[in-house]
């Protein structure tokens, strides 16, 4: 029964879909960067809205977690309302937009700028785990291409971004290399927060509709793809927070007028609020 | 100033609240009932419960209320419902051939053991709007004969007998289950069926079109389309029988197609198979012809070019409720993401305009 005394398991899943969850996410974090299939199910909300990291939230929740849900580095977007409000309802856990306060987080999109800690989990949601994908198409063929390392397309694609353009033309989703075998697709964060994928705290990755499930242990190295003489570098708009002025945050472009004004907020809300309350600005 | 996005849990309750004023439409009409809509609305009701893979008509034309005769999101609906449900076990395969069909029909012989029965069918009415329907006429009772309790052959294994149709050997196999285990490719028949049974019909519908159109050819004839009610019984172990649990209605398509023969296969009929819950001659047409046309790799055929032969293509892409929810995701906020693109293109065209203008001013100096 759940929290909301409706006919369904807590946090919506029945025990048995936990378990089958859970074993391939032991499996994932067994094997940093490889792409578990897992059996998703339906979910009450869309697939691409989410539905992978519900699953992975909802079999890694116990009653005494503190959930944050942020999308696009907010908790107050809807669909980060919605998610938060699904797990309050089904699973009955206290919830909270402090990213310190929280012991699981879920997020579309960012990773938050206060660093994580041992003993957190960050569920993302993932809408095209395959970093190949946009290179090849078939699963049949980029599965094989995991198996045997051959990563070559990947690079190939990097330097004739470089060629074409003079830089590497990928903003978000920007491939990683974990512990040196596979190449991982991080979700559609901003290359910005790449550096992060380095962290003390757990980090799973949900695909609903795909059907994947990946992960990070902490302290796994997790190297963004670059070159010798191209190195990675995390790129953000070059100004500072409008509300709270921090100047090392990731920011969203907000437009204030309709002749051209514009100004920088930062990206995560519980990052600037905090620093708002402690007077910072 | 900045206004936040915030008031997003304020305006989902609104707009909740303006969602179910609409659905409910003009206070003065009385509301459709779940039954009115599992009677009036068979057809509809009899989609959603295949492409939901649940048969219950009554949760089904609830989907439908709620969803506002949106059919999708009733699939969607029905489909999140099942996810609660536990699977207390599986019934023993379901005997089509036993079915007490109430329309069969054969388009490869004149008159076959059994009978053409027409059946319930708009086939040959002519689409001209009832405006009777509309004054709300009863229709006078159509006049019935009794049925023959006889099961009806099926019309394939007169040509089995020949030796001219390929066999489909049983098999005992325990079928993968798309539904408990994730779809792993290249997917043998028994899991393609799966996928093509709670496939969107539409897409369906389109890619057996196109292979009519010559895009992967397969040469279909209706070998035979019976639709009718089926027993599904359970195996008890304890009490070593099995047990009736009641009747599900079904139509089925097998189609006859022309095979000149390959590599590893001798000229012979094959057959193409379409299953689906209710009344919906049209998905297990479609079906059938999409079924046959994905063996084209264990029958040796070369139907490259043609998307209704790629496995990974159909399979990959036939579920609406993926589909819509993943098409539909793009209007959730990616402003992240965007920003980062921004960024990268208001460089780049500062690089292109300053190498522009570096290039300029060397022309000039070459030229002077």
């Amino acid at each position: 029964m759940s929290a909301d005394g409706l006919p369904w398991g807590f946090a919506y899943l029945d025990e048995g879909t936990k378990r089958m969850i859970r074993r391939a996410l032991l499996k994932a974090l067994a094997v940093p960067g490889l792409q578990v299939p897992f059996a998703s199910r339906e979910m009450p909300m869309p697939y691409g809205w989410g539905t992978g990291g519900v699953q992975v939230t909802a079999s890694v929740l116990t009653p005494d977690d503190v959930l944050k849900v942020i999308d696009q580095g907010a908790d107050d977007t809807t669909n980060a309302v919605s998610i938060r409000r699904f797990f309050a309802r089904t699973a009955g856990v206290a919830t909270t937009t402090r990213t310190a306060e929280a012991t699981v987080i879920q997020t579309r999109h960012r990773i938050p700028e206060t660093p994580l800690r041992e003993g957190q989990i960050l569920v993302f949601q993932v809408p095209i785990p395959e970093p190949l994908r946009f290179l090849e198409p078939r699963e049949t063929e980029t599965r094989r291409m995991h198996a045997l390392a051959e990563y070559g397309l990947m690079h190939v694609k990097l330097y004739e971004d470089i060629a074409r353009h003079g830089h590497i033309a990928t903003t978000y989703a920007y491939p990683v290399l974990v512990e040196g075998r596979y190449v991982m697709d991080p979700s559609p964060i901003p290359k910005f927060d790449n550096p992060k994928l380095c962290s003390e705290a757990i980090l799973l990755f949900g695909a609903g509709r795909e059907a994947r499930i990946h992960a990070l242990p902490p302290h796994t190295r997790v190297e963004s793809l670059a070159f010798e003489d191209h190195p990675f570098e995390p790129a953000r708009a070059a100004g500072i927070c409008a509300l709270c002025g921090a100047a090392d945050s990731y920011l969203d472009e907000v437009l204030t007028d309709d002749r051209g004004g514009r100004i920088f907020v930062c990206s995560d809300t519980d990052f600037c609020e905090t620093r708002r309350a402690g007077g910072a600005s | 100033m900045y206004v936040a996005v915030k008031g997003g849990e304020a305006a989902i309750d609104a707009a909740h609240a303006w969602l179910a004023e609409e659905r409910r439409g003009d206070p003065a009409v009385p509301a459709p009932t779940v039954a009115q809509l599992r009677e009036g609305m068979a057809l509809a009701v009899d989609r959603v419960m295949a492409e939901g893979s649940l048969y219950d008509p009554d949760l089904a034309a609830l989907a439908i209320l709620q969803a506002r005769g949106d059919l999708v999101e009733a699939i969607f609906l029905l489909r999140a419902f099942r996810t609660t449900l536990p699977r207390l076990a599986a019934s023993r395969p379901v005997d089509t051939g036993a079915m007490r069909a109430d329309r069969r029909v054969s388009a490869i012989f004149k008159d076959v053991p059994g009978g053409q029965v027409l059946g319930p069918t708009f086939d040959y009415t002519h689409r001209l709007l009832d405006f009777a329907l509309a004054a709300g006429v009863d229709p006078p009772p159509a006049p019935g004969a009794p049925a023959d309790p006889a099961p009806l052959p099926r019309v394939a294994e007169a040509l089995g007998a020949e030796g001219l149709l390929q066999p489909e050997p049983p098999g005992d196999a325990t079928p993968p289950d798309l539904t408990r285990e994730p779809l792993e490719l290249p997917a043998p028949r028994a899991l393609r069926l799966q996928v093509l049974a709670r496939g969107d019909e539409g897409f369906l519908l389109g890619l057996a079109y196109s292979t009519q159109r010559g895009y992967g050819r397969t040469h279909a004839f209706v070998g035979e389309l019976r639709t009718g009610a089926v027993s599904v019984e359970v195996e008890i172990p304890e009490l070593g029988l099995a047990i009736e649990l009641g009747e599900v209605v079904l139509t089925e398509c097998e189609t006859v197609n022309q095979f000149a023969g390959s590599r590893t296969e001798p000229p012979q009929f094959t057959r193409g198979y379409g299953l689906s819950f209710g009344r919906a001659e049209r998905r297990a047409l479609a079906m059938a012809l999409v079924d046959r046309a994905l063996r084209a790799r264990e029958l040796g055929e070369d139907l490259s070019g043609a998307p209704a032969g790629d496995e990974e293509f159909v399979l990959g892409h036939c579920d609406n409720v993926q589909a819509t929810g993943f098409l539909e995701h793009i209007k959730l906020p990616h402003y992240v993401d965007f920003q980062a693109e921004l960024e990268l293109v208001r460089r780049l065209r500062r690089e292109a305009e300053a190498a522009r203008a570096a290039g300029e001013s060397a022309g000039r100096e070459a030229a002077e």
